[in-house]
């Protein structure tokens, strides 16, 4: 059984189609990359998964995506649950204008978490997992906007950590940063594919090629390949992956 | 003409309208200050009319003031305040949208007199409030309903749309969403347009008129259903109906001195409290 999957997904926005019959798989502890040229409908895709495009009032969508083989667009499915499973880390950080530890605690507390010890502890804990701790274990009553963007885009990953979700979406995580922050946030991405099943959009290749294990190449709103990403970055069966891989459009 | 001697000519001329309307603004509180100055003893502020309007103090026009602009504020907050919430994050964006919000703008557009006369129909003599702080409060909330939906609405849109997603992909409902997230940044935002709104409250004459302000009524209110005097309608009163509007001239300025400053007590507050509350949400 796949961790998630679409099934002949089309989506529109309007009377403009974003996405055309898409099916794909993803497996549980792995990383996914979605790659392709601005507007191939990648990051539409991505957000399926956690309901954001609902935020679109004029989306349509057809086909099923299933998460842990349920149909999360069914008319009984409760969205914020599904949010809780599914988090997500968007292109720019965006920490919310709190302290560091209500930035983290902030998931716990809307889920109803009352208990006081518990918070400290998942706040820890994500902050650890998130390689953050040892940068601000000194004072997490600082305010999160304090932090240096790398550093506010690992809050990002702690917050959505904190909830112990078992996907993580991102959304081009590292586009906004610096060379050495990105090279940090890619690390994260290898060591936590451990406990969680990750999907990450990204217009860098050599960052798709080393943490991911598939690639998906979507080219106007279409998937025109998806398999291993070693495959795809050395002999992909399409010409046009090809040509966007090695650079040569895009 | 040379672009930068263009430019030079453009900037002149935009400096000197601004100038303009600073020196109006000052022009008219300076006139009113030094014709009003002298009246503004203690005993002015704190005395009760005497011998027909002529004399004595205004305290009780003062009291009849702050009341209402408590009480109409006490209605309009909330209700207010509830409506930007739902227009802004909970009503789907259609028609019934659309239309709520071209009525909340003609509301705020409407002649205060005909709230006056509004207030006066409904309230007064409908509801039989009669003439109140009561009705004089609620149709001053009426008043300055739309300025507090249209400022709660536009600060909550003005925050960071990221913010907004953060929340919602944490698995926050809407409502958590608002709550925790945006009011906090809004806030700022959402409490000077309230005091804007205050300082409406406190000049507005016509909406009285009909609904609460006595001609002369030199004691305190003891309940909601009571009469009171009124700064504003205190002032029209002096300058063109008092029993002698010659010898009432410098009280008249008085009143309108000390309403200017309350005015811009309120104006003053507002820009610390923004400031104030801006530090504690930490906005960069």
């Amino acid at each position: 059984m796949s961790k998630l999957e679409a099934r002949d997904v089309n989506l529109f926005f309007g009377a403009h189609q974003a996405l055309k019959n898409i099916s794909l798989q993803m497996e549980k502890h792995t990383v996914t990359a979605l790659i392709g040229p601005s507007g191939c409908g990648k990051s539409t895709f991505l957000r399926l998964f956690n309901r954001m495009n609902d935020l679109h009032n004029d989306m349509r969508l057809s086909g099923t995506i299933l998460v842990d083989n349920k149909n999360i667009y069914q008319r009984s499915a409760d969205v914020d649950a599904l949010r809780k499973k599914v988090g997500m880390v968007f292109q720019k950080p965006n920490p919310f204008p709190k302290s560091i530890f209500e930035n983290v605690a902030y998931g716990l507390r809307i889920n109803g978490v009352r208990n006081k010890n518990y918070i400290e502890e998942r706040v820890t804990r994500s902050l650890q997992q998130a390689s953050l701790w040892d940068d601000v274990k000194d004072n997490l009553n600082r305010p999160a906007l304090q932090l240096s963007y790398g550093q506010q885009q690992r809050l990002c990953i702690a917050r959505a950590l904190a909830v112990e979700p078992s996907v993580l979406l991102m959304d081009e995580p590292t586009s906004a940063l610096d060379p050495a922050s990105a090279s940090t946030i890619e690390e994260l991405i290898y060591e936590l594919k451990i406990k969680y099943t990750i999907v990450v959009v990204t217009h860098n290749m050599q960052q798709a090629a080393r943490v991911s294990d598939r690639t998906a190449f979507f080219y106007l709103g279409e998937l025109v390949e998806y398999d291993e990403t070693k495959i795809i970055f050395t002999h992909p069966t399409h010409q046009r992956t090809q040509n966007y891989v090695t650079g040569r459009f895009g | 003409m040379s672009k930068k001697l263009m430019q030079a000519v453009m900037f002149t001329l935009f400096r000197l309208l601004s100038l303009m309307v600073v020196c109006i603004l000052f022009s008219i509180v300076g006139f009113i200050a030094y014709r009003g100055l002298a009246v503004l003893r203690p005993q002015f502020i704190t005395g009760l009319p005497e011998n027909g309007m002529t004399e004595g103090g205004i305290f009780p026009a003062i009291v009849g003031t702050l009341c209402l602009m408590t009480g109409s504020l006490l209605i309009a907050f909330p209700v207010g305040l509830l409506s930007g919430i739902y227009v802004s994050e909970f009503a789907p964006d259609n028609r019934l949208k659309r239309f709520i919000q071209i009525m909340t703008n003609s509301l705020a557009g409407t002649p205060s007199i005909i709230f006056g006369l509004f207030g006066m129909a409904l309230f007064v003599n409908q509801l039989g409030f009669g003439d109140s702080i009561l009705a004089g409060s609620l149709t001053l909330a009426i008043l300055v309903l739309p300025v507090i939906i249209r400022s709660t609405e536009e600060s909550l849109n003005a925050v960071n749309p990221a913010i907004r997603q953060a929340s919602y992909a944490l698995g926050a409902t809407r409502w958590q969403t608002v709550y925790r997230a945006l009011l906090p940044l809004a806030l700022p935002d959402i409490l000077s347009g309230l005091l804007v709104s205050f300082s409406r409250v406190s000049g507005e004459t016509a909406p009285i008129l009909f609904t609460v302000a006595a001609y002369y009524l030199p004691r305190m209110p003891s309940s909601v259903y009571d009469q009171v005097m009124a700064l504003p309608y205190h002032l029209y009163v002096l300058s063109t109906s008092g029993t002698d509007p010659e010898a009432t001239r410098s009280m008249a300025y008085g009143t309108a001195l000390l309403l200017i400053l309350i005015v811009l007590f309120f104006n003053v507050l507002t820009v610390l409290v923004r400031r104030l509350l801006s530090k504690y949400v930490n906005i960069k």
